[in-house]
């Protein structure tokens, strides 16, 4: 089914970025590969929604390089962001959808089918034709994942996307992921919520202060955690 | 009192002198919106999109010359098309014409200015989105021109009033000629200088009645949108 050509693995060598004289993320080396999610987890500021715009292409590194599937600047034709606030068009839900995919090439006569596809894969159905702006924020989050999926991605980049939902709206959005995930996409996403590690990682990034503490199995992480800051963050304290 | 009813009666009576001025007032000024809409909407976005060496003062003289005073262009577009101006050879002065291209230049800064702010807004709004999803530049300015619809919407509909409402520059370039340049707002000054108030208030009403309804219907629109899109 899926092009030959693929954006797996994201190779990350020796990546930096700077701002206005600050390190945001330092000397990072790591490979993404396909499998179960990976959860980039770590404090507030230590660099997860920088690392995943790298990811995405977003912004560039300072020095060092990124390569997708072996090619450097890969267009992001494979990928798809969700951000922590989406924002949504002013277009109904269906309208956003659309948009979506007319941006990754799939031809008009597909797009009924697909939008009706999608929405259900996201449980927004019945809400098609309400403009994306008076959605709920559960429902706004959920219809940007029915936008990302749209584009029929290799890698699914997700920005904490429950971090401003409740339990029932989290769940519903983690579900998504994880049939997502189990279809063959490589999810990454950042999270601060460690219960959300437990439910969905099959690997964790622990990012401390722009830098990479732990790439490793989520088990390995959460049952044997190899820095004082990673024993910290995974026993509950507080981790600055 | 008197002048009250009798202006009544022209309006009621579709007074032919009246209606042909009102005609023409609004033909004038809606092509200049039009004028002004094409040249004005493009530059809008071009300005948000876009970033070059003196784009702060470009935009600040834009905005300056949001409040340009009618009579100034008025005199500026009368030195153009003169006899002796430079575009003068066109014999173009003291017709429709000279009105359509004064109000043009005039409401063109509004335009401009209001759209390339809103659509710069919206840009930072969108611009993580559109950038994910890998929009090109053509896609951006059609997808913003298009979600900015509404407000740009608004942004006509301030020039038009501006046009519509002003004197100074169809008086000066359109000399207020008795059956061919003579609008709505020229005729208000003119018929009560010489002390014909039934004409004079009858053309008020009616300039105030639409821009009333123009507004009416453009509230209607940005309601009933808002409904269809959020």
């Amino acid at each position: 089914m899926r092009a030959p050509v693929n954006d797996l693995p994201v190779l990350f060598e020796r990546v930096s970025l700077r701002a206005g004289g600050m390190t945001i993320l330092d000397r990072i080396d790591a490979i993404i590969e396909p499998g179960a999610p990976t959860l980039v987890v770590g404090p507030n500021g230590a660099g997860k929604s920088s690392f995943l715009r790298l990811c995405m292409g977003l912004s560039a590194p300072s020095e060092g390089r990124i390569t997708w599937g072996g090619r450097p600047d890969a267009k992001p034709t494979r990928r798809a962001f969700v951000f922590q606030r989406p924002v949504m068009l002013r277009r109904t839900a269906a309208g956003n959808v659309a948009y979506s995919l007319k941006q990754a090439g799939v031809p008009r006569e597909q797009r009924a089918e697909r939008i009706a596809r999608l929405l259900a894969q996201v449980g927004l159905s019945e809400l098609a034709a309400r403009p994306a702006r008076r959605l709920s924020g559960g429902e706004q989050q959920r219809l940007a994942l029915a936008r990302a999926l749209a584009r029929d991605p290799d890698l699914l980049l997700l920005d904490e996307p429950t971090a401003s939902l409740d339990p029932a709206a989290t769940r519903s959005v983690e579900e998504i992921v994880r049939a997502a995930a189990s279809s063959g996409i490589k999810v990454v996403m950042a999270s601060h919520d460690l219960g959300q590690v437990r439910r969905l990682a099959g690997t964790v990034m622990f990012l401390v202060r722009g830098t990479l503490r732990e790439h490793e199995a989520a088990d390995a992480f959460l049952n044997t955690p190899s820095t004082p800051e990673a024993a910290a963050f995974v026993r509950g304290d507080l981790v600055v | 009192m008197q002048e009250g009813l009798n202006a009544w009666q022209l309006i009621a009576g579709a007074d032919p002198t009246l209606f042909a001025i009102v005609q023409l007032s609004l033909m004038i000024s809606l092509s200049a919106v039009a004028i002004a809409a094409v040249v004005g909407l493009p530059l809008g976005a071009l300005l948000a999109l876009t970033r070059f060496p003196g784009r702060n003062l470009v935009i600040v003289v834009l905005n300056a010359f949001m409040g340009l005073p009618p009579v100034v262009v008025g005199l500026a577009v009368y030195l153009l098309l003169s006899r002796s101006g430079p575009l003068g050879q066109f014999g173009i002065l003291f017709t429709p014409l000279a009105m359509v291209i004064a109000q043009a230049i005039l409401i063109l800064p509004i335009i401009a200015a209001l759209s390339r702010q809103t659509i710069e807004d919206l840009w930072l709004e969108y611009r993580d989105e559109l950038t994910a999803m890998d929009v090109g530049p053509a896609g951006r300015v059609t997808t913003l021109l298009w979600d900015a619809r509404l407000s740009l919407l608004t942004a006509l509909l301030a020039g038009f009033g501006r046009a519509a409402a002003e004197v100074g520059a169809v008086m000066i370039v359109g000399g207020n000629i008795d059956g061919f340049t003579r609008t709505m707002t020229t005729t208000i000054a003119l018929e009560t200088s010489k002390g014909n108030l039934p004409l004079a208030l009858g053309l008020g009403l009616v300039l105030i009645a639409l821009v009333l309804a123009i507004n009416a219907a453009a509230w209607t629109v940005r309601v009933w949108s808002e409904r269809q899109a959020g």
